[in-house]
């Protein structure tokens, strides 16, 4: 078993003409890697009718739905993350409990509005009430502000985890480009705060650093944009690790921290 | 048989990096089944005087049939032509040089007698476009990235110019590739470390448009982990030919070549 907490499918309103060809290319890496589930996102249109991180409602809404039915075809292999805009706060909520109820696992939350602020409270009480885990897009240690993005960073989202302690959180990856050492300070403390290790980044030393700070019990196996770097560090761990850790990152503790009967074994 | 041509010995200065050393080097090519290393001096890259560090690489090199050593050269530095000869008398597969590092203008004059006296010696140059991610980059790390442009540039100093490219993405192979002739770009050989695969297929995308022959294997380890060049090879359907043409053929053909200089 081996689950992907961070992947992405495109869909034809995006602006990549390519989008059934890079979907069609993710499942069949999957394949070959051996990825049971991808727990994915739709962020929008992708930046074709409204930014990728400030996706408006229609976007949101278009973006989830195509989700839904990619979830619904390939009922064994994808689960969705719902997207929302914080700043639509209304529309945040009944869009949570619209694609919930629909059967999506996760809240996946990108960088509309700072992690650290209220406005993300009510979204953390709704995956509290529902028992599911919040994915937070993350720059590794935000340094300024960045074009495109109200980014946070892992001190950021550490302060949302502080004040819903029930939530569990996951910190988007952490190979994601950044300074990985000052995240991983930040949320050592934090039980309640998962580290996704997906991202283009294979650096010698981040998954040493990553289980001498929150352990193996806290680490999730991922891959984001880049299926090669994640199955690189998963090759990596199984020489690291023994088995019966590397069986927490590849799956025990996802099926831990999301909603029971989420995947296939359940 | 696989040859990593982009590995480092020696400590990273902005952060602890694991894996450092010649035996946890050997080590970690018998984990991922890497037969032999061209191997550059890690602290050296950030020296007043690079060349200060090959000494200690030839030696090392000379402990371990596996090992290849790639001496550095700061064209800026007087004397530097010596350090192309001493390269060119030992037989190395490459020199490298890292202008950005060095403070030298990447198509600058420096840069330019160094890629025309590399040419004439029958020696490839080997650059790498940065070491780690532009975002996570300790503060103090400031030296910029190699452009593009400078590779255009070297290859075109003199038609016996070689180059080897490390960390390049698609973007910059494509820049380079296309904004070449066929014979320029016929002297630039590419290493995957940083070419992305599944789902964007970026290292299958110009392994289909700018050949096969244009790539070699490369990790840039220990600061990458090695494990990431094999697994984008592993979710290619290359045939066994193609597979052997970027693990070990096409650097074989490089380094060939040097000792078949005069």
């Amino acid at each position: 078993m081996l689950i992907d907490v961070h992947a992405h499918f495109l869909h034809d309103r995006s602006p990549r003409p390519d989008w059934r060809e890079r979907n069609a290319s993710r499942l069949r890496a999957g394949e070959r890697v051996g990825i049971t589930v991808h727990v994915a996102s739709i962020l929008g249109s992708w930046g074709a009718t409204s930014p990728i991180y400030f996706p408006s409602p229609p976007d949101i809404e278009y973006g989830n739905d195509f989700l839904l039915k990619l979830q619904q075809a390939h009922a064994s292999r994808i689960r969705g993350y719902v997207v929302v805009n914080p700043n639509f706060q209304r529309h945040a909520l009944a869009e949570l409990r619209r694609c919930l109820d629909a059967g999506m696992i996760g809240i996946k939350l990108a960088a509309s509005r700072r992690a650290d602020d209220a406005l993300l409270d009510p979204i953390c009480r709704v995956a509290q009430e529902r028992g599911v885990p919040v994915l937070h897009h993350v720059w590794q240690h935000r340094r300024r502000e960045h074009a495109g993005q109200e980014a946070s960073d892992a001190a950021e989202l550490g302060s949302l985890a502080a004040r819903h302690p029930q939530v569990k959180f996951l910190l988007a990856h952490i190979g994601g480009g950044g300074d990985w050492i000052h995240s991983l300070a930040a949320v050592k403390p934090l039980s309640n705060v998962y580290v996704d290790l997906s991202g283009s980044g294979v650096d010698g030393g981040m998954l040493e650093a990553c289980i001498e700070s929150v352990g193996t019990e806290r680490l999730l196996w991922g891959c984001d944009l880049t299926i090669d770097t994640g199955w690189a560090k998963l090759r990596y761990l199984e020489a690291l690790l023994p088995a019966h850790e590397v069986e927490r990152v590849r799956w025990r503790n996802a099926a831990r921290i999301f909603p029971p009967s989420a995947f296939p074994s359940d | 048989m696989r040859i990593d041509v982009n590995g480092f010995v020696g400590a990273y200065p902005f952060r602890r990096v694991p894996g450092t050393s010649v035996d946890a080097l050997l080590q970690a090519m018998d984990r991922v089944g890497i037969d032999q290393a061209w191997v550059s001096h890690l602290p050296s890259v950030f020296w007043r005087d690079p060349a200060a560090g090959n000494p200690w690489l030839y030696g090392t090199a000379r402990r371990s049939d596996r090992l290849r050593p790639i001496p550095a050269v700061h064209p800026g530095l007087a004397g530097w032509e010596q350090q192309v000869r001493e390269a060119v008398a030992d037989q190395v597969p490459a020199v490298r040089c890292d202008p950005m590092h060095y403070g030298l203008d990447p198509t600058g004059k420096e840069m330019r007698a160094l890629a025309h006296c590399c040419g004439t010696e029958g020696l490839p140059l080997l650059l790498a476009v940065r070491l780690e991610d532009a975002r996570q980059r300790h503060p103090n790390d400031v030296a910029g990235e190699l452009p593009p442009s400078a590779i255009r540039t070297l290859v075109r100093t003199d038609p016996a110019v070689r180059l080897v490219v490390t960390h390049a993405d698609r973007s910059f192979v494509e820049e380079v590739h296309f904004g070449s002739t066929p014979d320029e770009a016929a002297r630039v050989w590419w290493d995957i470390c940083w070419l992305w695969g599944p789902p964007e297929d970026h290292l299958q995308t110009v392994l289909h448009t700018v050949g096969i022959e244009r790539f070699v294997f490369g990790t840039g380890q220990p600061l990458r982990l090695p494990e990431a060049s094999i697994a984008k090879l592993d979710l290619l359907d290359l045939g066994a030919d193609q597979r052997a043409a970027i693990e070990s053929v096409n650097a074989t053909s490089i380094a060939a070549a040097v000792s078949r200089s005069p």
